[in-house]
This record gives C-alpha cells, sequence and structure tokens, in this order.
C-alpha cells in the first residue's frame, strides 16, 4: 500500500531560500500534512509549519502545493500521480516567516479595519429575535475559517504590494456584507465598502470563490450583492434618499 | 542546511511589557475572560500559542449548553444542574455546577449582542439541540461549527473594544493587546503571589516577559499525550504544569473522557472528532451483526432514564415528553466503554471500529443541512458519502475533566493572583463533562475569572510584587537547554513524544489496570530522562523540533499526574474505568486526589474531601437517586430525611 513520493519542499526565511528534495514514505489514506510531519520526525526536524485541526476546521495549514492554493490538511496523495513530483511552497503573497510558514499580519490589519457589529439601540441580551432565512446569508459567510486562501489568490494583490493598502481583500469584503446582511446590525456599511475598502478594485473574477476551502460563494453571494447595494444606493435617488431620512429618523429618537 | 549552534551565542535579550492582567490562552475562556478585565478597566494581554483565532474551541462542532427553554419550556437551570451532576457522577464541584447552570443562558444572549448568529427556531429565538445526558434541547448551535461562531464571535468583540479605544486614544492596542503565536514558559512569583510570566515569539525565538500581579490560564487540555485523540498539537497540558510549578493543585486528572465517536480510518485521522450531533439528531450505532447494541449496555442508574426498545426510541424523536430517550444519548463515558466492548468481542468494523449510522435515518437534504461539516469531513478525508452509507467510530481521547483546583467563585487557585478557567480548570464537570457544557464553561467561568483577577488587582491598591531577576534569567537558561544539549547529541523530540504517547495511550487508557499502571509510571521515568537530553536542530526561528522539546517537559509532568491519580483511584467512575475496580464505590465519590508539584519534574498526591452539598442542592434530586451515589451519612440534610421543606 505505501510508496515513496518526491516531495519538493521551500526552505528558507525572508532573506533566502531554496527547494530542497525529501524522499517521503506516503501510506494509503494520508493527506499532504501527514507527509510534512513524516518529514519532521525524520530528516528535517526544523521544518516550520502551521496546522491545528488536521480537519479543514482552522484555516491554519494554507500554503500553496503545486502551485494550487490549498489547506494541506485536506489536501489527499491519492489527488498526485505516485511519480509525479509534489511541490510545496509558502504563500505567495505574504512575506515568509520559516519555510512554509507566512506573515498573515495584513489579514489582522484589515480585519481591524471593518468596523464591528453594531447592536440594536433598546433591545436587550435575550430579546433578539430573528428569523433562520433572515441569518442564513450571512450565516454562510461566517463559515469562513480565515484560512486567507482567498486573500492570497486574488489577484488585485497577488503580485501588486502597492495596492494592500487600499484593498481589504474578498475575506473583509465579505465581512462588511456579511455585517450589512445580519437582520440586526444598525450601521451603515455599503459608502464605506466602496471609498474604504476598496470594494471599486475587485472586477468578480471569482478567483477567491474557487480557492475557498468552505466552499463559501464568495463572489455571487457577498461581494456582487455589495456591490449592487452600492450602485443602487448611488443612482436611485429614491432609495438614497430613503436611506437618509430613515437614518435622520432613527437619530432623532435616540436624541429623545 | 541546519547547524548545531552553541547556547552561549543565543541572544538572550528578553523584551518586558507591563500588564494588569494577562490571559494565556486565546480560546473561548481566554477571550471572555480578557474582555471581562477589560470591561473592569484593566490593562489586559492576551497570548497564544497559535494565530488569534485559530485556538481549539475553534474546533467544537455541537453546541454551547444553556438551559434557556427555547425547545422545550420545562427546561431550568435545576434541570441542567441535575443533568451536569449526574453525568459527573456526582464528583463535580456542586458550587461550580450551580453557577455553570444558572449563569450560561445570559453568556448565550450576551453573544448574540456581540454579534453572534445561531440557528433560530420557528419564533425566531436560538434553537437548542439534543445531546448525551441533557434531559431537553439544550445546545445552543450553528449547525455543527458552533465552536467557530463562538471563537469568531469573541474575536471581533475584541477587535471592536480595540476599535473603541482607537477612538478614544489613537491606539488600538492601548487597553487589550494580543499577542499571538508567543509561548509561555514560566510563571514568576514573589513573596508568594503571581509577579510575571515569560516566554517566547515562536517566530523569531526571541524571548518576553510580562510584569502582571494577576494572570489567568486558560490554555485548554492535555490530549497530545494520547496516540488517538481529538485534540490538536497545542494541547500539551501547558497550563496544567505551569500551575504545577507554580505552586498551585490540581485535582481529578484520573477522569479523561474518551469521547465515544472517533474517526478509526484511514489511519492518518484516527481520533480526529465525529460529533455528537450525529447521535442527537439520529444517528444509531450498530455492531459487525446489524445489531443496536446500546440496548445492552445501560446502567442501572440510568434504567428509569432510557428507552429500552428500539420502538421506544425511535418515538422519543419526535414526542419527547411521552417516551424515554434512545441509549445512543447515554453519557460519552457510557457510550466509548459500550463501543470498546462491542470491538473486543469480535464485533467490531473491518478497521476496528463499529457502525454509525444516519444515512438510514435522515433525507440527505436534511444531512447535509444539520451535519455538514461532518459530511466534508468524511466525503473529503475517507471517501465515504454519510448520506448514504455508514461511518466507522471509535473512542478517541478528547477533553480532560481534571485540572487546577479553583475557588468556584472568583477562578483563584491556591496561589495568589493566578486563576485558571476553561479545559484547564478542574471540578466543573466531575468524572465526566456533558457534550456541550464545555463551550458554555468556557464563557461562565471565563468571565467570572476576568472579574475575580480585576478585583484582586483593585485588593493590592498598586502593591505589586516584582519579579526576581534570577528567577528571570533561569527561566531564560530553561527555554535554551535543548539548544545546550544538541551539543551532546540528544534524541530527536518527536521521537521521544510518540514514545510518551503510545504509553499513556496503552497502559493509561480507556481501561485501565493496576500493573499496567505501575509500569506506565516505570516508562515515564525513563521518558523523563530521556525528554531532558533531546536534541534539536536549527536555529530559534519558527522552529517546530525546539518547541517540542520545550512542551515535551509539561506532557510528562501531566501524565505523571494522570498515571498517578488513576492508580490510586480503586473504582471506576465516569472518565477513569479500572478493570480491577469494575464498580463505582459511594466511598470514593467525596473523595479528590489533589496533585502538587515535588521539585520541577515530579508530583506528589494526597487525598481531600468534598465539601457537603447544600441541602438546597441535594434536594433538586429524588432520595431514590441519590442513594445510588452517596453514602447514607451524607443525605442527612435532604427534604426527605427533614420532611418536605416548605
Ligand atoms: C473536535 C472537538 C469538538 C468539540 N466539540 C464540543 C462541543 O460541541 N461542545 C462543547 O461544549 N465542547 C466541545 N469540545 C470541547 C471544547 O471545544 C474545549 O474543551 C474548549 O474549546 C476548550 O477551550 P479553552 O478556552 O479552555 O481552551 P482552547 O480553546 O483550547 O484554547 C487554549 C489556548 O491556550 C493557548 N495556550 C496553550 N498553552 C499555551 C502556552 N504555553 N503559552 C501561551 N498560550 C498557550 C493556546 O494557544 C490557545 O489559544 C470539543 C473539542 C474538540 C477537540
Ligand atoms: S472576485 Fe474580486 S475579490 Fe475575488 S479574486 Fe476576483 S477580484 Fe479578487
Ligand atoms: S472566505 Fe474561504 S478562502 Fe477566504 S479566508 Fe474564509 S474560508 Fe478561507
Ligand atoms: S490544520 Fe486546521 S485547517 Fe488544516
Amino acid at each position: 500500500m505505501s510508496y515513496w513520493a518526491h516531495f519538493r519542499v521551500w526552505r528558507g526565511d525572508s532573506d533566502k531560500g531554496e527547494l530542497v528534495d525529501y524522499p517521503a514514505e506516503v501510506n494509503e489514506g494520508e493527506v499532504v500534512l501527514d507527509i510534512i510531519h513524516r518529514l519532521q520526525q525524520t530528516e528535517a526536524q526544523d521544518l516550520a509549519v502551521r496546522w491545528n485541526c488536521k480537519a479543514g476546521k482552522c484555516g491554519s495549514c494554507s500554503m500553496e502545493i503545486n502551485g494550487r492554493p490549498r489547506l494541506a490538511c485536506m489536501t489527499r496523495m491519492n489527488t498526485f500521480a505516485e511519480d509525479e513530483v509534489v511541490t510545496v511552497t509558502p504563500l505567495r503573497t505574504f512575506p515568509v516567516i520559516r519555510d512554509l510558514v507566512t506573515d498573515v499580519s495584513f489579514n489582522y490589519t484589515k480585519a481591524r479595519e471593518i468596523p464591528s457589529f453594531a447592536p440594536p439601540e433598546g433591545v436587550e441580551p435575550g430579546e433578539y429575535r430573528m428569523q433562520q432565512v433572515d441569518v442564513e446569508r450571512s450565516q454562510e459567510f461566517r463559515k469562513c475559517i480565515e484560512c486567507y486562501l482567498c486573500q492570497n489568490t486574488c489577484h488585485v494583490v497577488r503580485d501588486h504590494e502597492e495596492n494592500k493598502e487600499a484593498f481589504a481583500g474578498p475575506r473583509y469584503l465579505m465581512r462588511i456584507a456579511e455585517l450589512d446582511m445580519h437582520p440586526l446590525d444598525s450601521a451603515d456599511r455599503q459608502q464605506a465598502a466602496q471609498e474604504e475598502h476598496g470594494l471599486g478594485y475587485c472586477n468578480i473574477t471569482k478567483c477567491c470563490t474557487e480557492v475557498c476551502p468552505e466552499h463559501i460563494k464568495i463572489t455571487d453571494n457577498a461581494l456582487i450583492p455589495l456591490k449592487e447595494r452600492v450602485v443602487d444606493r448611488k443612482y436611485d435617488p429614491v432609495v438614497w434618499l430613503g436611506n437618509k431620512l430613515f437614518r435622520r429618523g432613527e437619530a432623532a429618537n435616540k436624541n429623545r | 542546511m541546519t547547524e548545531m549552534t552553541d547556547v552561549t551565542e543565543h541572544d538572550k535579550t528578553v523584551e518586558v511589557h507591563d500588564y494588569d492582567v494577562v490571559v494565556i490562552g486565546a480560546g473561548g475562556a481566554g477571550l471572555r475572560a480578557a474582555i471581562e478585565a477589560r470591561a473592569q478597566g484593566k490593562r489586559t494581554a492576551i497570548i497564544s500559542k497559535s494565530l488569534f483565532g485559530k485556538a481549539h474551541t475553534v474546533m467544537a462542532e455541537g453546541g454551547c449548553a444553556a438551559a434557556m427553554g427555547n425547545a422545550n419550556p420545562n427546561d431550568n437551570w435545576r434541570v441542567h444542574f441535575g443533568d451536569t451532576m449526574r453525568g459527573g457522577k456526582f464528583l463535580n464541584n456542586w458550587r461550580m455546577a450551580e453557577l455553570h447552570a444558572k449563569e450560561a443562558p445570559q453568556r448565550v444572549w450576551e453573544m448574540e449582542t456581540y454579534g453572534a448568529l445561531f440557528d433560530r427556531t420557528k419564533d425566531g429565538k436560538i434553537s437548542q439541540r439534543n445531546f448525551g445526558g441533557h434531559t431537553y434541547p439544550r445546545l445552543a448551535h450553528v449547525g455543527d461549527r458552533t465552536g467557530l461562531e463562538l471563537i469568531r464571535t469573541l474575536q471581533q468583540k475584541i477587535v471592536s473594544l480595540q476599535q473603541e479605544d482607537f477612538k478614544a486614544t489613537g491606539d488600538y492596542e492601548a487597553n487589550i493587546r494580543v499577542f499571538h503565536e508567543t509561548t509561555i514558559t514560566d510563571l514568576f512569583k514573589a513573596d508568594g503571589a503571581i509577579a510575571g510570566c515569560f516566554g517566547y515569539f515562536r517566530s523569531t525565538g526571541t524571548f518576553v516577559r510580562f510584569n502582571a500581579p494577576a494572570i489567568v490560564l486558560a490554555t485548554g487540555g492535555v490530549g497530545k499525550s494520547y496516540s488517538v485523540t481529538s485534540n490538536s498539537w497545542e494541547y500539551t497540558g501547558d497550563g496544567h504544569a505551569l500551575a504545577l510549578r507554580a505552586g498551585a493543585t490540581l485535582i481529578n486528572m484520573e477522569f479523561l473522557q474518551f469521547h465515544p465517536t472517533g474517526m478509526v480510518w484511514p489511519p492518518s485521522v484516527k481520533g480526529i472528532l465525529v460529533t455528537e450531533s450525529v447521535r442527537g439528531d439520529g444517528g444509531v450505532l450498530r455492531n459487525s451483526d446489524g445489531k443496536r447494541f446500546m440496548f445492552d449496555y445501560i446502567a442501572d442508574v440510568f434504567k428509569d432514564l432510557y428507552a429500552t426498545t428500539e420502538e421506544e426510541a425511535d418515538r422519543w424523536y419526535t414526542d419527547a415528553d411521552n417516551n424515554r430517550r434512545p441509549p445512543e444519548l447515554l453519557p460519552r463515558d457510557e457510550v466509548a466503554r459500550a463501543i470498546n466492548s462491542e470491538v473486543k468481542a469480535g464485533r467490531g468494523t473491518p478497521h476496528g471500529g463499529v457502525y454509525l449510522d444516519v444515512s438510514t435515518r435522515l433525507k440527505p437534504e436534511e444531512i447535509l443541512k444539520r451535519l455538514p461539516s461532518m459530511h466534508h469531513q468524511f466525503k473529503e478525508l475517507a471517501d465515504v458519502d454519510i448520506t448514504k452509507e455508514p461511518m466507522e467510530v471509535g473512542p478517541t481521547c478528547h477533553y480532560v475533566m481534571g485540572g487546577v483546583e479553583v475557588d468556584p467563585d472568583t477562578g483563584m487557585s491556591r496561589v495568589p493572583g493566578l486563576f485558571a478557567a476553561g479545559e484547564c480548570s478542574g471540578g466543573m464537570h466531575g468524572s465526566n463533562r456533558l457534550g456541550g457544557n464545555s463551550l458554555s464553561d468556557l464563557l461562565v467561568f471565563g468571565r467570572r475569572c476576568g472579574a475575580g483577577a480585576s478585583e484582586y488587582v483593585d485588593g493590592l491598591a498598586g502593591r505589586r510584587p516584582a519579579v526576581v531577576e534570577t528567577d528571570a534569567a533561569a527561566a531564560v537558561d530553561r527555554a535554551l537547554l535543548p539548544f545546550t544539549t544538541a551539543a551532546e547529541g540528544g534524541e530527536n523530540p518527536f521521537v521521544v513524544h510518540l514514545e510518551l504517547q503510545k504509553t499513556m495511550h496503552e497502559l493509561v487508557g480507556i481501561i485501565r489496570k493496576a500493573d499496567e499502571m505501575e509500569m506506565a509510571l516505570k516508562k515515564l521515568e525513563d521518558i523523563a530522562t530521556r525528554t531532558r537530553t533531546v536534541a534539536v536542530q536549527g536555529d530559534r526561528k519558527f522552529n517546530p523540533n525546539w518547541h517540542l522539546a520545550l512542551d515535551l517537559r509539561n506532557m510528562l509532568l501531566v501524565s505523571m499526574c494522570v498515571a498517578k491519580a488513576a492508580l490510586e483511584r480503586q473504582e471506576s467512575r465516569g472518565g477513569h474505568t479500572r478493570d480491577d475496580f469494575p464498580v463505582m464505590d459511594a466511598d470514593w465519590r467525596h473523595v479528590l486526589l489533589v496533585l502538587s508539584a515535588l521539585g520541577e519534574d515530579n508530583v506528589e498526591m494526597v487525598r481531600k474531601e468534598q465539601i457537603p452539598m447544600r441541602p438546597d442542592l441535594l434536594d433538586i434530586f429524588e432520595m431514590d437517586e441519590l442513594k445510588k451515589y452517596f453514602t447514607g451519612e451524607e443525605l442527612g440534610g435532604h427534604r426527605a430525611d427533614q420532611g418536605e421543606r416548605a
């Protein structure tokens, strides 16, 4: 059942690095992460890799396997031919720390720039009432395991360091959509999505959706609807006015 | 590429930070504690070994138990308290179980105000699902990814607090800062009280010290000492070991929960969890003869509560008020032992498990909706489509009931300034934890620890213990030790780790015997020697074999605690099953085994009496039930003995 595979793993840090060849034993049912662990137990004790759950739930083990952004714990070895070279490299969009581990702080910075859930005024804990159909849209986005594969793949930032400042990336634009669709969120988010978080950079290529291990329809269900809301808002004077009036009304209520 | 480095070349610089409260651990317990400490105006640091948002809590699937009564209005805190005590075989710290049952609903509702989106009932409330040992549907959930929802919500709440601070001060990290990928290896005391802690940044390998009068341990469990486990690499018992070395005590370490349903095939995923929701939602267990064997394993204490025929069990799913529950939903220890016995008797599956089948019980659409991540997990990792075929499952080391002995109300350990919450604390779950009671435990006692730590800091009135510089220097040397031994040619830490796991798995596993445990203790001594001389390759930058070399020390100390306590307790109860003492013994119920450190790498154990349960809590149960667990003289305060109280 078991065979020897040819692994080629990127070793190095932010200064320098190289692809190193390793022969590696593979047993039935194993995934790429198992092989990396076996290398640690044998000839590459100090090979750096992130992982936690080994079941596709934590989003730690993101890397590029034969050039494709993937979770190493969910990439079965039987998806490769036995004589195929398996090349494992760190995520390209983020700076390397060591071997397969990259500096993902970009994502934490972006997360902090998105205004948080704004709870409805006057609704006490325990009094929240929402229908299942209404929460389902946001729930789809909350399946996100923050593996950053979409952030790594999106061409807006993949080879364009200069866009990182202005663009939140698919995961965090989706976060805005999630809050915008939350039945009880009381903030206005659409304009900021466009003006502050770079929604306009997205040209709906769907590359993010393709790599999402949670199969979240990022582009179709989050980004496009968010763009439509922004557009409606800009060009439909009635919607625009409606929103304004509604918000004023709300503000007036608060003052009373 | 890798070279040996001489320890004298190492950079011993230590970055120093000052905080009011330092929380070690960024799972549910740690994050909730930090939110509370910050709410009480304390400058708070959160430290975690993995990235922010990846702690073990993220893996929890089934749900969070809280008697909100949304699915069945008969539910209330008393019923939840009763279920928790029963599940723990009445060895629980009753005060913790009481606080937990009373406060869990409030903590869950609070999560909604932070932005959590739980699944809903028809009338728009939080939906609640059935789980083993819970009388009513009680688990708030989001499909089968409840832990992810919990941790993300708490993470986002912390971000929102940082945004508030940014507005006020221009600095996101003015009052609450997350130091992720940072491992704490030592705690410091001065004049008997907590003064700070020490560790390293994983990415650079450089050192950091936190001066703080209050530390909350929220480091989770110990499962990585076992070969078959649902736990991740983080579960090396760091908090347990740090507490011991700082002079605190551990209780209940003999009680480990082996979850009945872990994956058994393929080998590389052996141990990965199959959520109990599969059974809660209708999944049944069968042996290789196709028999629903759980009906044969209903212990006497549970006879009145569980269905005795398949027909009654099936009716329960639609009419829970008039039928008894299916025995698949017995507490986990019962189900795990039953599976173990079936496999031993030769009625197991080809890969040494039993069948768990939901495909014959629910429509494919239902399965996809209620158990999406289980469907995904089996499809991707085992080529099994759970809407069409049964799964193969067997027991896996899942949760440690034992942990730091704390004051129930404040979470403080025996060491002033040292607190513990979540899986690394002990007492709440007694000898066996009910599913769903951990996530609620994290929220209830995380918050209480945050409050307790804040109050403690206030009580110091500015008189903060100062870290002793020689202690700080010793911590640096201890952390660098594996590099020193490297020059002398020791073993690969990964190899020593495998040996430790094998020892615990085979000799102090689900079914225990005195001679095997004695052998385990001997082997542990030998492994301890090997651990002291493991050699690491490479430098200090994100170096997993160095990290493991340091974690090994903790795993060893904790394994020693488990083996010693398990050998001492001569009865079977909850997560502790003795082949040589197969029955539960009321004379052991009121005894706690308390462990403390003996030097740096050994432990000693004493027996301690439990505090008798308050009479009003005793009254929640019928006398007949209590008699199955308690000795006669312990029940004097019950209403039946006093004439019914008003
Ligand atoms: C697969 C699975 C499913 C589960 N499902 C459920 C469920 O449905 N319901 C339920 O109630 N319970 C469930 N549990 C149990 C529950 O998830 C855990 O008990 C709980 O999440 C533990 O939370 P915690 O806050 O105590 O610790 P964790 O979430 O484990 O966090 C521990 C934290 O401590 C940090 N840490 C550890 N050591 C150090 C150190 N030395 N220095 C710095 N940081 C450190 C870690 O990095 C981490 O951030 C499940 C467990 C598993 C494994
Ligand atoms: S759809 Fe938008 S966000 Fe997604 S990859 Fe394409 S450009 Fe990037
Ligand atoms: S949206 Fe999908 S790909 Fe992007 S971070 Fe979340 S889980 Fe990963
Ligand atoms: S290890 Fe958690 S997603 Fe791979």
